[in-house]
């Protein structure tokens, strides 16, 4: 307890305390006191110096980053042109607002605010909220874009109010065509957490930065890209900035320049009319793929700032699958319009086409008959007349002489079953069947009507528009073309002779005769003098006679319509393929190839007749997509389930259903097929194919027996 | 100053004011002015010339303390005291009626906060018990217990309000009376060991969230870098950033562009550092020392024993404000809402240092008229 030294125990048991001691005491006291103070003092010094000299670089970086903030500045992106230079994706200048849903402090009542603001609809502001509830943190998250500029002022004012919202000037992507270029081009979105790991490249979480999401945006997109510019700002704590301290401009991405002819593209899009299916042509001069139509479609512009639930839903409730580009993933049966590439094998295998098969109706092979679509018989049956009457029986003849095999080399070498070097995110093969294959894929012996359905593009026989489009201009050539789908590609093919010339006339001018002649297409004879186009008809049947006649009943059940063509016949310049899902017959799809084809040739004529068209069907695709997503959204707007998350979730899932779509004839492969009529387009027109405008003169019914001509 | 006298150049009631405490006094003032124009973007409004005037304005007051006779000092400091606790009652009152807590009380325009004038009441009061206690009962039971309640019910009340920071001031002040008067050290270091050993069950039942988290951040700033230690973490980035000549008048970018938070009070001598370097630093340091040494200096000069209490008393007050404030912006303290004498924005604090002040002129000023005589006294 005694701290002598100290010299004050515990003083209460002495008298020894008196003033002068107290103020002994006092002064000692204050001495310790004092010295403890002058030492805090002198820490604080030391501590001062260490901070502001030992560590100043650290601080002096850290308050660097804190006041300048390097903003990336999004590159314009390279424009995608059609063959003349016209633009079919540009940019477009606007006023946008993006979110970032880390900085946000009041994410649900931040969107309302903001939705007020910019008087967004209720169903768009779910989707924003929908976004950020899901949004890791360094993904922007777009919430307007071409934003007015009252609007974006009002905005830009008020932003202290609103943490996390990013108000900017930029670029947005602008495709002119709208839906009719959707599948082609794809579009363009922000990049997913997934896409930002694959390539952790700051540019990507810039908000409103987008990536090419699918088609030619996705494919191209290293070229499309450009170079960022950069801009060093100083800017608060609370993100304001104070001024500009740097800019480094963009580059924009470099310019990709299609084959594809843009008003040709938009043409045949939308001369799909009510239909769901696809138009290619090609040049046959050089390969170019002039156009890829694939209707329906969806709007790219719209899909820029995200797939909304609203639209999401409709596009998939939709059978007629407008998320499917049906030009590289829709695969059907080809149905007859395999004939002239079998008679090319059959030439080749070395039968005469001047011989006559004579054909009665039907044919017997081993226990079963075999029947033609026209039950009351060609009678002596050639080649050529196989061709324009689409003789089955003809076929089942030769076919049994062949075999199979060499149908299915000359199939292959006509471009079915295989892929071409296009740049296109996915294509499918689609079937060639022969005994090798059945036997891998089914373990089952291949039967002598395998190759009678084989030899009427039926049975397990499967192809994509854009292969049937390489096999007319490879018919039409005689060489082996090959599809290019831009202008610095070299065209390829044209050195390998597939056909000899002989043989390459015979099919061109049999083919003529089925427009021109007395085939089975007569109303596809085109509006214009001197241009003559040759073309083969198909119908190909996908659910068995028992469930539909193919014509009426569920349109899921109906027939394919399809047709393949090249013009001018004697001298091909274009080759291409239509084909019409469950159009009910051919009859829906050569309307469409001729009306194209006289674009092609003469523009004011084509769009004559579109116009007139589509006046009967309520206005352009793009204005019925646009009232029926109004309609859709007020009827069901509120009931949607949600997008997935993920944009390649969606493209799964369409690969997926196109996928069991193409095996939807599978279920009939291994029977007879009871070949549907080919040549009374008139006669039995399908109930949704629209009444075309057939050129004067082609009126005449053409009944199951045309005017025999020749033979 | 006796020299400039000597010569007559100045009239002598001038001549005779403590010099070597004013001027350091008036140039950490307008050091402050200067440092709030800048915090004020550049500009006398809102906080420079509101300090220049409050200082003006309580420059009056400390004259009128420091010309206060000691008969009367002596009679009123009691009363005062009373008053002063008085006015804590009433806080707690109305805050109570009003519903939520506060800290001051409204008087017309003027806005009174009495847990700060309670520190130099405490002072005061705590000096006059020791003065008329008898010299022999230090050390017994009567010399600690009346001055424990003097500090206690003032500490009680402004606990309550809460306010942990000027509670530890008021404390801090009259411990350091109670040491100085000659109270037995061991009670000190028995209370000291007492309260270190009872921290913990403050931290975990007294201590509130917020102050809770001051500790936690104090003891590992990086644990929260947004939110309670981004104060520290941003003062510390201001400080060193400054480097040895700082970034130029005006050119502090952390204070002016809100980094650092409240760069005009609790935080100035950051945002001060950061224009003006380790130099700035190392003057206002300087600045202070002299006013503190001439602090104890009136109070070693003092006659007797009240104002040598008051005087060691008031100097500890003022110095527990530096202190405090500088160990917390250059992140050896938990961030706390205590402000930097002179320098900072804000009456409540000036006014305290302020009466501070004019008690130790008026103390120096009982020393000239009658110097202190050998050593007896009292």
């Amino acid at each position: 307890m005694k701290i002598p030294f100290l010299g004050f125990g515990p003083l209460r048991n002495t008298k020894m305390v008196n003033a002068s001691i107290l103020r002994s005491t006092f002064e000692r006291r204050s001495v310790l006191i004092g010295a403890f103070q002058g030492t805090i003092g002198v820490m604080l010094a030391l501590r001062l110096g260490y901070l502001s000299v030992a560590e100043n670089e650290k601080y002096r970086l850290e308050s660097e980053s804190n006041r300048v903030n390097l903003t990336l500045i999004p590159p314009r992106r390279g424009w995608i042109l059609d063959r003349n230079g016209a633009p079919l994706a540009s940019n477009r200048a606007d006023f946008r607002v993006d979110l970032i849903p880390e900085r946000l402090q009041d994410p649900e009542g931040t969107i309302d605010r903001l939705g007020e603001l910019l008087s967004l609809e209720p169903a768009r502001i779910a989707d924003i909220k929908d976004k950020v509830s899901a949004a890791r943190g360094f993904q922007p998250v777009e919430v307007a874009s071409s934003v007015r500029y009252e609007q974006f002022a009002a905005l830009s004012v008020r932003l202290p109010e609103f943490p996390g919202v990013v108000p900017q000037r930029g670029f947005s992507r602008f495709y002119p065509t709208g839906c009719t270029v959707g599948h082609l081009i794809g579009y363009v979105g922000p990049a997913s957490a997934e896409e930002y790991e694959k390539d952790p490249n700051p540019l990507l979480i810039t908000p409103g930065y987008k990536i090419g999401k699918d088609g030619l945006e996705k494919q191209f997109e290293k070229e499309l890209r450009g170079v960022p510019g950069a801009r060093r700002v100083e800017v608060t704590a609370g993100g304001r900035i104070v001024r500009d301290l740097e800019t480094r401009e963009d580059v924009q991405g470099a310019p990709i320049k299609l084959t594809i002819d843009g008003p040709l593209q938009d043409y045949a899009a939308r001369r799909i009319g009510l239909e769901s299916g696809s138009v290619v042509i090609m040049d046959c001069r050089s390969g170019d793929l002039l156009c890829m139509a694939s209707m329906p479609s969806f709007d790219p512009n719209s899909f820029s700032d995200g797939i909304g639930g609203v639209e999401y839903a409709m596009l998939r409730e939709d059978e007629r699958v407008p998320l499917r580009n049906k030009v590289l993933k829709g695969l059907y049966p080809p149905g007859s319009t395999v004939k002239p590439m079998v008679s090319m094998a059959l030439m080749q295998a070395g039968i005469d086409p001047d011989e006559t098969v004579n054909c009665g109706g039907g044919l017997r092979v081993g226990n079963r008959v075999f029947g033609c679509w026209n039950r009351r018989g060609h009678g002596p049956t050639n080649m050529a007349k196989a061709i324009y009457q689409s003789c089955d029986v003809y076929f089942y003849a030769m076919a049994q002489r062949t075999g199979i095999d060499p149908i299915a080399a000359m199939a292959r070498r006509c471009g079915m079953g295989q892929e071409f070097p296009l740049p296109v995110t996915s294509q499918f093969f689609g079937t060639v069947p022969d005994p090798a294959w059945k036997m891998k894929k089914w373990g089952r012996e291949w039967q002598a009507f395998d190759t009678v359905n084989a030899t009427i593009g039926q049975g397990y026989m499967l192809s994509s528009p854009l292969q049937l489009a390489v096999m007319a201009s490879r018919l039409a050539t005689g060489r082996h073309v090959m599809p290019r789908l831009t202008l610095d590609t070299k065209p390829q093919g044209f050195e390998n002779i597939d056909f000899p010339p002989d043989q390459v006339e015979y099919v061109r001018k049999a083919m003529s005769d089925v427009v021109n002649g007395p085939g089975t297409a007569g109303r596809a004879r085109l509006p214009i003098d001197g241009t003559l186009m040759a073309g083969k008809t198909g119908t190909a049947q996908v659910v068995s006679l028992s469930i539909s006649n193919g014509k009426s009943g569920p349109w899921k059940y109906r027939d394919h319509g399809l047709f393949i063509f090249f013009a001018p016949y004697d001298n091909p310049r274009y080759a291409g393929a239509v084909v019409i899902e469950h159009g009910g017959g051919s009859g829906a799809a050569y309307p469409i190839a001729r009306d194209v084809m006289t674009f092609l040739f003469d523009p004011a004529k084509g769009l004559a007749a579109l116009e007139a068209l589509e006046r009967q069907w309520g206005g352009t695709a793009q204005q019925r997509l646009d009232a029926r997503y109004a309609a859709y959204a007020a009827a069901r707007g509120a009931s949607v389930s949600r997008p997935p998350r993920r944009d390649e979730e969606i493209f799964d899932r369409v690969e997926a259903e196109a996928r069991r779509a193409a095996t939807q004839t599978d279920a009939i492969a291994e029977q007879v097929i009871a070949p549907r009529p080919e040549a009374n387009p008139s006669a039995a027109a399908p109930p949704p194919a629209p009444q075309p405008v057939a050129p004067a003169g082609a009126e005449a019914p053409a009944a199951p027996s045309p005017t025999p001509e020749g033979q | 100053m006796n020299t400039l006298a000597a010569r007559g150049i100045v009239p002598d009631p001038i001549a005779r004011l403590p010099w070597e405490m004013l001027i350091p006094l008036l140039l950490l003032t307008g050091f402050g002015a200067l440092v709030l124009y800048s915090a004020g973007g550049g500009s006398w409004e809102p906080f420079a010339l509101p300090h220049l005037i409050r200082f003006l304005v309580l420059s009056v007051m400390a004259a009128v303390i420091a010309s206060m006779p000691r008969e009367a000092v002596r009679i009123v400091t009691y009363p005062a005291y009373t008053l002063v606790l008085l006015m804590l009652l009433a806080v707690e009152i109305v805050g109570q009626v009003g519903g939520g807590s506060q800290r001051w009380l409204e008087v017309g325009p003027i806005r009174i906060q009495p847990s700060e004038i309670m520190k130099p009441a405490v002072v005061l009061a705590m000096a006059r018990f020791y003065e008329t206690l008898p010299s022999g009962m230090i050390g017994s039971w009567r010399s600690v217990l009346p001055a424990g309640l003097l500090i206690v019910l003032p500490i009680g009340l402004v606990l309550l309000q809460p306010d942990l920071g000027t509670s530890i001031a008021i404390a801090f002040g009259g411990v350091v009376v109670m040491f100085l008067a000659g109270l037995p050290l061991w009670w000190f270091l028995t209370a000291l060991g007492a309260g270190v050993a009872a921290m913990p069950l403050v931290y975990f039942f007294l201590l509130h969230d917020y102050q809770r988290a001051r500790v936690t951040t104090f003891l590992d700033p990086e644990s929260d870098p947004l939110g309670a230690g981004y104060h520290i973490a941003q003062s510390k980035i201001a400080i060193g950033s400054g480097g040895i000549f700082g970034k130029g008048f005006n050119n502090g970018t952390q204070s002016h562009l809100n980094y650092l938070p409240e760069p005009h009070t609790d935080f100035v001598f950051a945002s001060m550092v950061e224009e003006w370097g380790l130099m700035g630093g190392l003057f206002v340091l300087a600045m202070y020392a002299l006013i503190l040494r001439w602090g104890w200096k009136v109070a070693s000069e003092s006659q007797d024993r009240f104002c040598a209490l008051l005087a060691a008393g008031a100097t500890a007050t003022i110095f527990f404000y530096i202190a405090i404030n500088l160990l917390m912006v250059m992140g050896m303290a938990p961030a706390k809402g205590i402000p930097l004498p002179w320098m900072s924005h804000g009456g409540s604090s000036m006014m305290t240092n302020m009466i501070c002040i004019g008690l130790l002129m008026m103390v120096n000023r009982w020393n000239r008229v009658a110097p202190r005589r050998g050593l007896s006294f009292g």
